[in-house]
């Protein structure tokens, strides 16, 4: 099954090629934006850090994301007078081989103006690349994520083993495949160290989970939402176990942290929590947050499961979305991808929807659009976290 | 160690005989089952070979006590514990935050501020 994708200069290939408008502060969102909005639908993305005060995580965020495979060329938006480093960012995204400019909103002489700027460098970016050819790509150079939101009590038994038994299948190709939010593995952690490939890893990814444990139980609050239990689930312990099923069955092969790209294919856990004392907040404060860290660690395209009905694409990666809810799917067929409620109601078995979500994936490197990218869902949102680098532990092979 | 994704019989099956169809055992172990559909309040419906009377609406992703359960008894789902009971739980009836609790976090839910009561 050859899919087509846009060589990269790091040899990576991208499955979308589309131009990125990053704002560097807040004070720049709404220009960035208005660069973005004539071209919303011809694969010209907004990504951006809203924060005024210098953060590594955010930038290292960044510097992933612009030079992700699914991105061409970027433009960057500085107000002018923020802490973000827009003069390394652009340096890295030119050394990565993309075309790359930077307005910055108070030299340039305002709105009008960088508006103007930006669109003509926008319209020529996206010409040169609607003409870049695309070369030939195997499912074993895929990077995938998963995620679930609006979780219910029908999302552990369908589409999150569904979305597991599709992982199952690419890990067996070769591919990389990533699953994370370490507070909704809460309960799972002895049963998920058990699958790590060497012991020390084992204890890594327990103490990821105790790590987000501690942090949750500071804050208040699990990652649990008022939803979730509408839906039927009652504990985070319940939620885990349904959310642990995303990853499936293959042996467990390292723990990378946001930015952290695999170094080959396997299953990897993403640590969302960040490290040290309590900072910053809430580690994820909405689903978005997730899908733009697994897309910082290079995937191509993330599952994402949903019982109760979220609508969310993202920025950059496709987003397939996959409902859990026979109920939901009748409600929203419209937002989602794949129908794993069949499951539910005896109409498929849990490898025949796994089979039709890789296939999916597959398709997605053929030309294929999600729901959420024909409908321009482009979500995005970046906070402030504190991360240390993994250690030798992490990537045992 | 149990995992949905690997343990889930390929075709979901209804529970064992002398229990209602519309109701799933996902592990031999588990003391609940789960709704694959909306059964409404008034029905009688079988748990084991045992006849009860659901006294309000089950929904969909919903669970219901396999067997008795006690208080402080674990709560099992996928082969796994889910939570511990706060109170007896009889065959048959509604198992969630109104009588479970976590063993980690407690849960946060709007379901009493929906019925018009308190928050908790």
């Amino acid at each position: 099954m050859t899919m087509q994708g846009w060589l990269r200069s790091d040899g990576r290939k991208g499955i979308r090629n589309t131009v990125v408008v990053a704002y560097l502060v807040e004070c720049a969102h709404h220009v960035a934006r208005e660069i973005a909005i004539p071209f919303r639908e011809h694969d010209v993305h907004v990504i951006g850090f809203p924060g005024c005060y210098p953060n590594p995580y955010a930038e290292t965020m960044m510097q992933r994301l612009c030079t992700h495979p699914n991105v061409g060329a970027v433009l960057l938006i500085s107000l002018g007078c923020e802490s973000f480093n827009k003069y390394a960012l652009e340096r890295l995204v030119r050394d990565s081989g993309r075309p790359v400019k930077t307005i910055v909103i108070q030299a340039t002489g305002g709105t009008r103006k960088s508006m103007d700027e930006g669109r003509a460098f926008v319209a020529e970016q996206r010409a040169a690349l609607d003409a870049q050819p695309t070369v030939a790509m195997d499912p074993s150079e895929l990077i995938i994520g998963t995620v679930c939101g609006g979780s219910d009590g029908t999302s552990g038994i369908s589409g999150n083993p569904a979305a597991g038994r599709a992982f199952d299948q690419f890990v067996e190709e070769g591919a990389a495949c990533i699953f994370e939010e370490t507070g909704e593995l809460i309960g799972c952690e002895h049963i998920m160290a058990a699958r790590a490939v060497t012991p020390a890893l084992g204890e890594v990814l327990e103490a990821s989970v105790a790590k987000a444990a501690r942090y949750y139980a500071t804050l208040g609050y699990g990652s649990f939402a008022a939803g979730n239990a509408d839906g039927g689930l009652t504990t985070i312990e319940e939620k885990s176990m349904g959310a642990y099923a995303k990853s499936g069955a293959s042996p467990i092969s390292g723990l990378i942290k946001p930015g952290d790209i695999p170094p080959h294919g396997g299953l990897y856990l993403l640590d969302v929590v960040p490290d040290g004392e309590v900072r910053f907040g809430f580690p994820n404060i909405n689903d978005n947050a997730e899908i733009a860290e697994l897309i910082a660690c290079g995937s191509h395209a993330v599952l994402f499961v949903t019982g109760r009905g979220s609508v969310v694409g993202s920025a950059i990666s496709p987003v397939v979305k996959i409902c859990a809810n026979p109920e939901t799917y009748r409600r929203m067929a419209d937002d989602m991808d794949v129908d794993a409620g069949r499951i539910i109601e005896g109409h498929a078995s849990l490898d025949e929807v796994g089979r039709e979500i890789h296939d999916l994936v597959v398709d997605l490197g053929r030309g294929k659009r999600t729901k959420s990218e024909e409908l321009a869902h482009q979500e995005f949102v970046l906070g402030y976290k504190s991360f240390e680098p993994i250690g030798p532990a992490c990537l045992p092979v | 160690m149990p995992n949905p994704s690997r343990d889930l019989a390929d075709e979901l099956q209804p529970a064992a005989a002398g229990t209602d169809s519309r109701l799933l055992l996902l592990a031999e172990a588990d003391n609940v089952l789960v709704a694959r559909m909306r059964i409404r309040a008034g029905e009688a419906i079988l748990v084991e070979g045992a006849g009860v009377t659901l006294a309000a609406d089950l929904p969909l992703g919903h669970k219901l006590a396999r067997r008795a359960i006690t208080a402080g008894d674990k709560i099992l789902k996928y082969g796994a514990p889910i939570g511990t009971a706060t109170e007896a739980i009889a065959a048959g009836t509604p198992v969630h935050v109104h009588n479970v609790r976590s063993d980690y976090t407690p849960t946060y839910h709007l379901m009493d501020a929906a019925k018009g009561g308190a928050t908790s």
